[in-house]
């Protein structure tokens, strides 16, 4: 474990990067100690410039931005969590069981997957959004976008089952008695957790964007601070005609590193596991 | 063509398409109506809010009527096939946002601004991050190369909105080279003369650079590390030591090769593409079909969010069939397989 965690560091991406998310998510924690309850309005004084009392301005809502970045940070990594986690699940499942059942079930549940990739899905996305614009929460919108993120993961596992099918210690098994579920469980998952791992950062990153984007377009619940509403309440009220730079910049350069940060992540952590690109980094192994 | 290309390659491939149409239209009728609120109660509830005195016959006669509109006559089996009737007659019915233009004329005045922006772009980006990914590649050493491809590891975990608002701010609020919003300068009526297409290209400057930076960031990426794999092959190795200039083994060898694997990934991403694309029209208010849907959302006009959702599927899915269809030209080998 301690080696691993040396051999991911002697990548600068992965050492930059993981610092950014640390910093990122100790940001998130600050909130509660927020002497404020984002959800209000007027709490301070409006379009105050940044100073020591608001170390980046209020806005036009009387709101503290720091503040309300802490949670905006926050929301959006729980969203982007709970999509990604159950999304997994998802693929998980629809990958273990398309690899190793083969013939009809793989074929019906790749073409469900094909039909999700090949989809715009946005519309479709914006369609379901619709339905639960009044009950959308935090949970509610985690789940709503966890339903559309496995297709790919579930493709790219997919294929490692079927390589691994192939490879003898699954005749081994088989023959030696082992029932399908514990040969999937014991022998299967250990291989696909890697892939997991990287495919779930992937997947929050995704889920922050499509945040971002259903809120500009008034589909979450404005009400609740996160990267997209922070941000689409500073565009409807011209926070830039306005001179208030903190109040739109504060998401759009908080987004921007926090996309970076999970992006290098896992490109670093993808090459570590392929093997033809860890001896390049590593060195022999 | 021989028949069992035919029967191998494309019929699969037809039945994949319409089978996706169906399901795609098919999730598109059924979605809205899950909703919890009925749009006829609600439009009707919205025009007695405003203070209208409504007698009880005139509500049902509106009743029916807007039944009649939203296509919610009969039962579900019923509703089912008119809503294909009209995606088959392109009849969506009248939209309320802008009542009481048809859906349909609405999505064809912004239909060719959205497809021109999406086509030009697509291709722009392919074969520019394709060329430029395809040459860094094979001479992964090169400074210049690099410096660019850690630009494209800054560029390409970005969202199109974020990417598309950041370069708005830079462009139009920092810099003001750019028109700040829309197609063309207010006001300005369609005509076939320089002055026109000149406007035209400057408002579309913007969104088309972020589509084409954004999108060839992807391709520059993907076909790089593509060519590093086909770069360790016996067959380039061995052009190499024939002497073969390398000009000649980057684009007739290399690039030609990792194409291949591209081009369903074109295929395959067309759908997320389109998603980039509306969103982005959305960020510099360009007059297609992402900022139809954007009002149509803001205005909760479900019949005009169905007809451009119903429209997209139409046109991904025909476009991911016309590409899947060009492929044996360009791959050999599927032809014998």
């Amino acid at each position: 474990m301690v080696r691993v965690v040396k051999d991911l560091f002697k990548d600068y991406r992965f050492a930059f990067s993981f610092s950014i998310f640390c910093l990122l998510v100790i940001f998130a924690a600050l909130s509660t100690f927020s002497p404020y309850d984002p959800t209000f309005w007027f709490h301070a004084p409006r379009n105050l410039p940044a100073s020591w009392t608001h170390f980046l301005g209020t806005n036009s809502k009387g709101q503290d931005i720091f503040w309300q970045a802490t949670f905006a940070i926050r929301n959006s990594l729980i969203i982007s969590v709970i999509a990604g986690v159950v999304s997994r699940v998802i693929a998980v499942l629809v990958g273990l069981v398309a690899g190793y059942r083969g013939r009809t079930t793989d074929r019906v549940l790749m073409f469900i997957s094909d039909g999700l990739l090949v989809m715009p899905l946005f519309l479709i996305i914006v369609l379901l959004a619709m339905l639960v614009r009044e009950r959308m929460n935090l949970v509610n919108l985690g789940l709503l976008l966890a339903f559309f993120g496995w297709a790919w993961d579930a493709r790219v596992i997919r294929s490692q089952v079927l390589s691994l099918r192939e490879r003898e210690f699954t005749q081994t098994a088989i023959l030696s008695g082992t029932g399908t579920l514990k040969l999937v469980i014991k022998e299967y998952l250990p291989f696909v957790t890697p892939l997991v791992f990287s495919t779930l950062i992937n997947n929050m990153s995704w889920a922050i964007g499509m945040e971002i984007t259903l809120s500009i377009v008034g589909l979450t619940n404005m009400d609740i601070p996160t990267l997209g509403t922070m941000l689409q309440w500073a565009i409807s009220y011209q926070s830039l005609l306005l001179g208030l730079w903190t109040w739109l910049l504060t998401p759009v350069i908080l987004s921007i590193f926090l996309f970076i940060a999970l992006y290098w992540l896992s490109v670093s952590i993808s090459e570590y596991l392929d093997p033809r690109t860890r001896v390049q980094r590593v060195g022999e192994k | 063509m021989t028949f069992t290309f035919v029967r191998r390659y494309f019929i699969p491939r037809l039945i994949q398409y319409f089978l996706v149409i169906f399901l795609g239209i098919t999730a598109v009728f059924f979605i809205p109506r899950f909703a919890p609120t009925d749009p006829v109660q609600r439009t009707i509830a919205e025009l007695r809010s405003r203070g209208t005195y409504l007698d009880p016959a005139t509500v049902q006669n509106m009743i029916d009527d807007l039944r009649e509109l939203y296509g919610l006559g009969g039962s579900w089996l019923e509703q089912y096939g008119t809503f294909w009737k009209r995606v088959f007659t392109g009849d969506f019915g009248i939209s309320f946002f802008q009542f009481p233009t048809p859906v349909i004329d609405l999505i064809r005045t912004a239909l060719p601004w959205t497809l021109s922006l999406l086509i030009l772009t697509t291709m722009l980006s392919w074969v520019i991050g394709n060329v430029i990914g395809g040459v860094a590649g094979y001479f992964a050493r090169n400074r210049w190369l690099r410096t660019l491809d850690a630009i494209a590891m800054v560029i390409r975990p970005m969202p199109y909105y974020i990417f598309a608002l950041a370069l708005l701010i830079l462009f139009t609020y920092v810099l003001r080279w750019f028109p700040i919003a829309g197609g063309t300068a207010v006001g300005r009526k369609v005509a076939f003369n320089l002055d026109f297409i000149l406007d035209v290209l400057r408002h579309a400057f913007l969104p088309a650079l972020s589509l084409v930076i954004l999108g060839g960031a992807i391709w520059f990426q993907t076909m790089k590390l593509i060519v590093q794999n086909i770069n360790a092959e016996d067959f380039v190795q061995y052009a190499q030591l024939g002497g073969i200039k390398e000009r000649r083994i980057v684009f007739r060898y290399v690039i030609r090769n990792a194409m291949l694997p591209q081009i369903t990934g074109l295929a395959l991403s067309l759908g997320q593409i389109l998603s980039g694309a509306l969103i982005t029209e959305i960020v510099f208010s360009y007059p297609g079909l992402g900022t139809l849907l954007f009002h149509a959302i803001i205005t909760g006009d479900y019949n005009l969010i169905m007809g451009i959702t119903a429209i997209s599927i139409l046109a991904i899915t025909t476009m991911i069939l016309v590409i899947d269809l060009l492929y044996p030209l360009l791959d050999p080998r599927v032809k014998y397989r």
